[in-house]
C-alpha cells in the first residue's frame, strides 16, 4: 500500500485537468513566474553552466562509488549517535517508522516536506495505527486538509485557490481566534491565511512527540543529513520533538560539504530562481549532552525501493536527480495537465522517467508517452539528465512487451518516423495534426498519439516570462 | 533489518560490477573525503575582504534583511533597543546564553528585559550570535551548542543577529572550512548548522509571496565593524 496510484487513468486524469480552471491558474504561475525566475537567476551567475557540469561530475563520481559512500555515511552518522535503518521496500520503511513512533508512545508527529514519505504512503499508514501525522509545509498542510496529493513537488498546493484555502481553514480551525478575537468571515488574503496556519501549526510543533523530515543530501564526510526549505517548518519539526526521524532514499548521498556547496548553487536557482533557499540545514546526530536544545534521538530511514537496481543500467543517470522541479515547470505537457494527472508521487518528466521503474511499466505506461519530446526538460535539468532518452527507453520497453494496445503502437511508429525528421515534425505540429493524419493514415491512429485527444485542442505553451524575483514581487506588493 | 542492508549493498555492487573490497574504488573515496577539494567557486565568492563585506550587505538587503552597522560591541545594546522602538516591539528579548552576548554593556539600556534559553512558542524577539556571514549569497551561518539554542533562529517573529565584519567570508566553502577548523574535525561537528538566507517565506497560496511562514518574519543584523579600514585595505592582494 504505497501512495495511491492513478497513473493507468492518465488520459482521463488529463482530460479532467484540462477542464479545471483553478488548475489552469496554477499552471500559469508555474509556467510563468516560476520558470521565468530560473532563467533570470541562472543568467545572473556567469558560471552557472560550468557549475552544472561540475554538479554532474560530482554525482557521477558518487554513483560510481555509491556503496562505499553509503558505508562511510553510515559509519560517520553512527559515530555521531544517529541510527541508520536500511529498508528495501516501502513496507519496511513504514514499519520502521511506526516502530520508532511507538517506542516514544507518539500520538502526534509533525512532518517537514518529504517526497519519500509520499512514495511510501506514510501518512495513511500512521493514521491507520492511530498516530496523527501533521504536515507543516504550508502547501502540504493545505492538501492534507483537503485530502489530496501534491500537484507539484515544490508547490504542492498551487492548484488550490485562496478561497478554497480559506474554506478549508474555516472547516478545520473553527475556533481560531487571534488575540482572543474570533474574526468575522475569513479573509482570503494570503498574508492573513499564512498567519493563521502559522499560529495553528505553532502549537503542533510543541506538542509533537516525533518530528519527521526528508533529506536533500546525506553527507558522507560527517554523517549529516541536510534539508533545504524556505518556510523554516522543517527546522521546527526537527528541533522541538524528542525524536527526529529522517526518511529519505539512498541516492541522496554525496561525498563532502564542498560537493554539497556546488550542488546548492544550481539547486535553488533551478527550483525557484533563488540564489539560496532560505534555510539550508545540516543535521548531525542527536543533541549533544550539553546542547541547549535539539532532539534526544535521531534516526535515519534509508529507502532503496529499486534504486540500487538502477546502477549500471539505462536508468542510472536518474539518480543524479536533486528534485528541483525545473523539468516539470518547463514541460509543455505538465503545464497543460498539472501534476495530479500523472497519478503518482513524482509527476512531470522526472516522473515519466522514474515512475515506470518504481511502480511498474504496466501502471505507468502512459507517462513516458506524455511528452512532445521537445527536449526542454533536459535543457533545464541542472543535473543534465537525459530525460527524453529515458522516456524513449520506456516506450520501447512497453512496445517490445506489447503492453501498449496495438492501435497505440501503430500510432507511435508513425510518430517516431516523423520525429526522426525534425523539419517535417515541426511542420506537422505547426500546421496542426493534418500532416500527421496523412502520415498515420487514419483518424483512429492519430487519436492514440501521445495525448493527441483533447490535448492539442486545449494546449497552450506559455513561454517562460520573467516575473521578477520573489523579493521584487513582495516589495512591489504584487498580491493580485 | 540487517538482511535488507546486505541485500541493498549486494544489489548496488551487482550494478557496479565489483565486490566490496575493490582497492581502487576505496582509494578514490578515501582521496576525495580527505582532500575536501573545492569544485568551481564563482568569481563573485572570491573577492577581497572589504568587497566581501560590501557584497554581503548588498545581498542581505536585497532579501529585505535590515542591517545596522556599529563601530564597536559597545554600541550593540543601543542598536538592539532602537530596533525594538522602530518596530514598536515590547522590550522582552529571548537571548542565546552566549558569553559574547552576555559581555555586552546591557546596563546602558536598563529597560531591556533579557531572558536566556531555547525558543518558546510565544517569543517575539530573539537575539543570537552568528558563526559566519557568506557574501556570495547574503547567508548567515549559525550552529548549535551549549550556548547556542537553534530554536531561537526559528520560533520568534523577529530574529536579531550580532555579526562581526571579520566573520564575513566569500563562499560557503570558506565558512565550512572555518567551522571544521574551529570544531576540530567531523567528530566534533555540531548537531545543527543553520544557513539562513533571508526571512522565512512561502509562496504556497497562489504563488503570492508572503514573509514569515513559520520562521521569523523579520531578520535584522547588527554588524560590528571590527576590521579597521586600513587593515581591510592591506588585506587586498
Ligand atoms: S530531473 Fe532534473 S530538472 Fe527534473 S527534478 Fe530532477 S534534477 Fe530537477
Amino acid at each position: 500500500m504505497s501512495a495511491h496510484i492513478t497513473s493507468p487513468a492518465f488520459k482521463d486524469n488529463a482530460k479532467a485537468a484540462l477542464a479545471d480552471p483553478n488548475l489552469r491558474k496554477a499552471m500559469a504561475i508555474i509556467a510563468g513566474p516560476m520558470a521565468g525566475r530560473r532563467v533570470e537567476s541562472a543568467s545572473e551567475l556567469p558560471e552557472f553552466e560550468a557549475l552544472r557540469d561540475e554538479a554532474v561530475k560530482i554525482k557521477n563520481h558518487t554513483l560510481a562509488h555509491m556503496d562505499i559512500y553509503l558505508e562511510r555515511f553510515e559509519a560517520a552518522a553512527t559515530a555521531r549517535g544517529a541510527h541508520v535503518h536500511w529498508c528495501r521496500t516501502p513496507r519496511e520503511a513504514r514499519e520502521t517508522v511506526l516502530a520508532l513512533c511507538r517506542s516514544r508512545n507518539a500520538r502526534t508527529v509533525t512532518k517537514g516536506k518529504s517526497m519519500v514519505t509520499e512514495e511510501i504512503g506514510l501518512n495513511a499508514f500512521l493514521e491507520q495505527h492511530s498516530i496523527q501525522p501533521v504536515e507543516t509545509d504550508l502547501g502540504e498542510y493545505i492538501i492534507q486538509l483537503a485530502h489530496e496529493p501534491p500537484s507539484h513537488i515544490i508547490g504542492p498546493a498551487l492548484h488550490k485557490t485562496r478561497e478554497q484555502v480559506a474554506e478549508l481553514f474555516e472547516e478545520h480551525h473553527p475556533d481560531y481566534a487571534p488575540n482572543g478575537i474570533k474574526p468575522g468571515p475569513r479573509s482570503t488574503e494570503p498574508q492573513t491565511l499564512v498567519s493563521e496556519a502559522r499560529a495553528v501549526l505553532r502549537e503542533r510543533y510543541f506538542q509533537a512527540d516525533v518530528g519527521i523530515t526528508g533529506a536533500n543530501f546525506l553527507v558522507a564526510e560527517n554523517g549529516a543529513t541536510m534539508i533545504v526549505t524556505n518556510e523554516g517548518n522543517g527546522d521546527l519539526t526537527q528541533s522541538l520533538p524528542k525524536m527526529h526521524i529522517v526518511v529519505t532514499s539512498i541516492e541522496k548521498v554525496i561525498p563532502t560539504l564542498e560537493d554539497v556547496s556546488t550542488i546548492l548553487r544550481v539547486l535553488a536557482r533551478s527550483a525557484t530562481g533563488q540564489e539560496m533557499s532560505v534555510y539550508t540545514t545540516v543535521s548531525c546526530g542527536p543533541k549533544r549532552p550539553d546542547d541547549a536544545d535539539g532532539p534526544e534521538e535521531m534516526h535515519i530511514v534509508l529507502l532503496d525501493n529499486g534504486r540500487s537496481e538502477m546502477l549500471g543500467g539505462e536508468l542510472q543517470e536518474l539518480m543524479r536527480c536533486i528534485r528541483c522541479g525545473a523539468c516539470m515547470n518547463n514541460c509543455p505537457v505538465y503545464q497543460s495537465v498539472g501534476g495530479h494527472a500523472y497519478g503518482w508521487v513524482y509527476p512531470g518528466p522526472i516522473g515519466a522517467a522514474l515512475d515506470p521503474h518504481l511502480i511498474g511499466l504496466e501502471a505507468a505506461q502512459h507517462l513516458p508517452n506524455a511528452s512532445t519530446f521537445c527536449g526542454k526538460c533536459q535543457e533545464v535539468c541542472p543535473m543534465r539528465i537525459p530525460l527524453p532518452k529515458i522516456m524513449r527507453h520506456w516506450r520501447e520497453q512497453a512496445h517490445d512487451k506489447r503492453i501498449t494496445p496495438p492501435m497505440q503502437r501503430w500510432g507511435i511508429e508513425a510518430w517516431a518516423w516523423l520525429a526522426q525528421r525534425p523539419a517535417l515534425y515541426r511542420l506537422a505540429t505547426r500546421i496542426g495534426m493534418t500532416a500527421l493524419r496523412a502520415v498515420a493514415g487514419s483518424k483512429g491512429r492519430l487519436r492514440s498519439l501521445p495525448l493527441a485527444d483533447g490535448w492539442t485542442a486545449q494546449r497552450d505553451f506559455p513561454a517562460p516570462q520573467p516575473g521578477g524575483s520573489f523579493m521584487a514581487q513582495w516589495k512591489s506588493g504584487r498580491r493580485r | 533489518m540487517s538482511n535488507s542492508r546486505e541485500r541493498i549493498f549486494n544489489s548496488l555492487r551487482r550494478g557496479l560490477g565489483r565486490g566490496p573490497e575493490d582497492a581502487k574504488a576505496q582509494a578514490a573515496v578515501n582521496a576525495r573525503l580527505s582532500a575536501m577539494a573545492r569544485n568551481l567557486v564563482p568569481q563573485r565568492a572570491q573577492l577581497p575582504h572589504p568587497q566581501q563585506v560590501k557584497l554581503f550587505i548588498e545581498k542581505i538587503t536585497a532579501l529585505t534583511v535590515t542591517v545596522q552597522r556599529v563601530a564597536s560591541t559597545a554600541a550593540v545594546p543601543d542598536a538592539v533597543a532602537d530596533y525594538l522602538v522602530l518596530h514598536n516591539l515590547p522590550t522582552e528579548i529571548r537571548m542565546a546564553p552566549h558569553d559574547e552576548l552576555r559581555a555586552l554593556p546591557w546596563q546602558k539600556r536598563p529597560l531591556l528585559q533579557l531572558s536566556e534559553g531555547p525558543g518558546r512558542a510565544t517569543d517575539l524577539v530573539s537575539l543570537t550570535p552568528a558563526f559566519a556571514g557568506i557574501a556570495e549569497t547574503g547567508t548567515l551561518m549559525l550552529h548549535s551548542g551549549p550556548q547556542n539554542p537553534t530554536t531561537l533562529h526559528f520560533t520568534p517573529d523577529n530574529h536579531i543577529v550580532v555579526l562581526r565584519a571579520s566573520q564575513i567570508s566569500g563562499s560557503m566553502e570558506d565558512a565550512f572550512a572555518k567551522l571544521r577548523a574551529q570544531v576540530g574535525g567531523a567528530d566534533h561537528w555540531p548537531r545543527t548548522v543553520n544557513m539562513v538566507t533571508g526571512p522565512s517565506r512561502t509562496a504556497d497560496i497562489e504563488g503570492v509571496p508572503v514573509l514569515g511562514a513559520h520562521g521569523p518574519r523579520r531578520l535584522h543584523v547588527v554588524l560590528i565593524e571590527d576590521v579597521p579600514q586600513d587593515a581591510a585595505q592591506a588585506q587586498q592582494p
